[in-house]
């Protein structure tokens, strides 16, 4: 069997040329990639197509990307804590797809699951309809409209899991898990990066979330921040 | 007039014991605060969590455990994680029993436009437009007027919209309204101390008054 087991970062991504599309998986910044996103700001990897649900930060995520102009266009759902985003945004520099959350990760599943399309009521009416099939089904008693959406295609996907193993084999931890599995499913090369690595066996089947034949390479990343983007706590009584 | 605490208050009255339930950004992330606790209400937030609890005491943030809006909270017994696919699979699929979320404007045919003013504000959809196109029961709680003293309330939005006809129930500051399915804010209560002729004045579109319209009990 073929090894995926990269040394790091720069191995995991060494072919990856400009002018790519690249899924990234997260939500705002918990569960994102931060070793091969630090890792693409040092090749300079340009004209890239960021298929994520947000844009990350200023100083944080996907925003070190667009500060050095590496994304050329972004295709997301929500993109409010970015103030470099919105400017490039307005000013014309940066492509933006703006799509529904439900829509971005089914767009996904559906690459993952070998179907060129799916069906979403998510849209319908509003601009994000605009050139789209729109279809009539009678499903659960009621007539609805839907829209078509197609699959994704992207060149690399790139995931971050808690653990994984040799085989490949993934496992998210609480809300980090987010888009990555279904990202994961679906880059024509997956990368995942993981905070602990372990030889295959040691990680309960039963257990896995995403399975290794969706992973192509896979790296234990270091130096983790988990940057939190908005700390809110309570007081003790 | 009501305070944001004071719509919150009022909307904790339409979530029943059992429901799982949606809470938006902004004024509809307080209705948890107002939940009764003889009831069991599982809260559903769209990064993929069914069971969330409060905000995580200090020194015991996780980065990996946050809401739909970024915030660090925590789980209640009982909790489940899901990816986002199936997060929106069980919105679409209409098991999601009520969906709170905020809004710039809502038409009198129950539109909503709460996700883009053209040339000013572009932060994206997130999950709304999956909300409001599957949701079975969707309460919309804003402000009725804006700064500049404005209705919100109007006959057809002037704002890109997030979902059409879809809009069943609104609580503003003022009052709480219905959306019948001819087109119109049937009003059901009125805010404390909050008169007819002052909400008459803050509805753009058709207001219906009907009969005595009783002040709110919150």
């Amino acid at each position: 069997m073929k090894n995926k087991v990269f040394k790091d970062a720069a191995e995991a991504l060494h072919d990856i040329k400009d002018n790519v599309t690249i899924m990234f998986g997260g939500f705002g910044l918990c569960g994102i990639p931060e070793n091969c996103i630090a890792e693409l700001v040092r090749k300079g990897t340009k004209g890239i197509t960021a298929i994520s649900n947000n844009a990350g930060v200023d100083d944080f995520g996907l925003g070190l990307l667009l500060k050095t102009r590496q994304i050329k266009k972004m295709i997301s759902s929500y993109v409010g804590e970015n103030d470099e985003f919105e400017r490039q945004m307005l000013s014309g520099e940066l492509e933006v797809e703006l799509i529904p959350q439900g829509t971005l990760a089914t767009r996904c599943l559906a690459a993952g699951y070998g179907m060129p399309a799916i069906f979403t009521p998510a849209g319908v009416g509003t601009e994000v309809a605009q050139g789209k099939e729109v279809r009539k089904f009678i499903f659960n008693g009621q007539e609805k409209e839907y829209l078509l959406e197609y699959a994704f295609e992207a060149d690399y996907a790139i995931v971050k899991a808690w653990k994984g193993d040799t085989m490949g084999n993934l496992i998210y931890r609480s809300t980090a898990r987010n888009f990555n599995p279904l990202m994961a499913m679906a880059g024509k090369i997956t990368i995942a990066e993981v905070e602990h690595l372990v030889p295959a066996g040691e990680l309960d089947p039963d257990q896995i979330h995403t399975p290794g034949i969706y992973v192509h390479r896979i790296f234990q990343g270091k130096n983790y921040e988990k940057r939190i983007e908005q700390r809110t706590v309570r007081k003790r009584n | 007039m009501l305070d944001k605490n004071g719509i919150a208050k009022r909307i904790a009255r339409e979530i029943k014991d059992g429901m799982y339930v949606n809470l938006g950004i902004g004024i509809p992330t307080l209705v948890a605060n107002y939940i009764p606790e003889d009831i069991q209400v599982v809260l559903q937030s769209e990064n993929g969590i069914l069971g969330m609890g409060p905000f995580p005491y200090e020194g015991e943030e996780d980065p990996d455990l946050i809401n739909a809006g970024k915030q660090t909270v925590t789980l209640l017994k009982g909790a489940s994680i899901f990816d986002s696919a199936m997060s929106f699979g069980m919105i679409r699929a209409q098991k999601v029993d009520l969906t709170i979320l905020g809004a710039m404007e809502v038409s009198e045919n129950g539109d909503i436009a709460n996700w883009k003013i053209p040339g000013k504000m572009v932060k994206g959809m997130g999950g709304a437009m999956d909300l409001v196109a599957s949701a079975k029961n969707i309460i919309v709680a804003m402000q009725q007027v804006n700064k500049a003293g404005e209705s919100k309330l109007l006959p057809k939005c002037t704002l890109p919209l997030t979902g059409v006809r879809c809009v069943k129930k609104i609580v503003t500051e003022m009052g709480v309204y219905e959306i019948v399915p001819e087109g119109g804010f049937k009003l059901l209560e009125r805010a404390p101390g909050v008169s007819i002729e002052q909400i008459r004045k803050a509805t753009a579109g058709k207001l219906i008054v009907e009969g005595d319209i009783p002040e709110m009990v919150i």
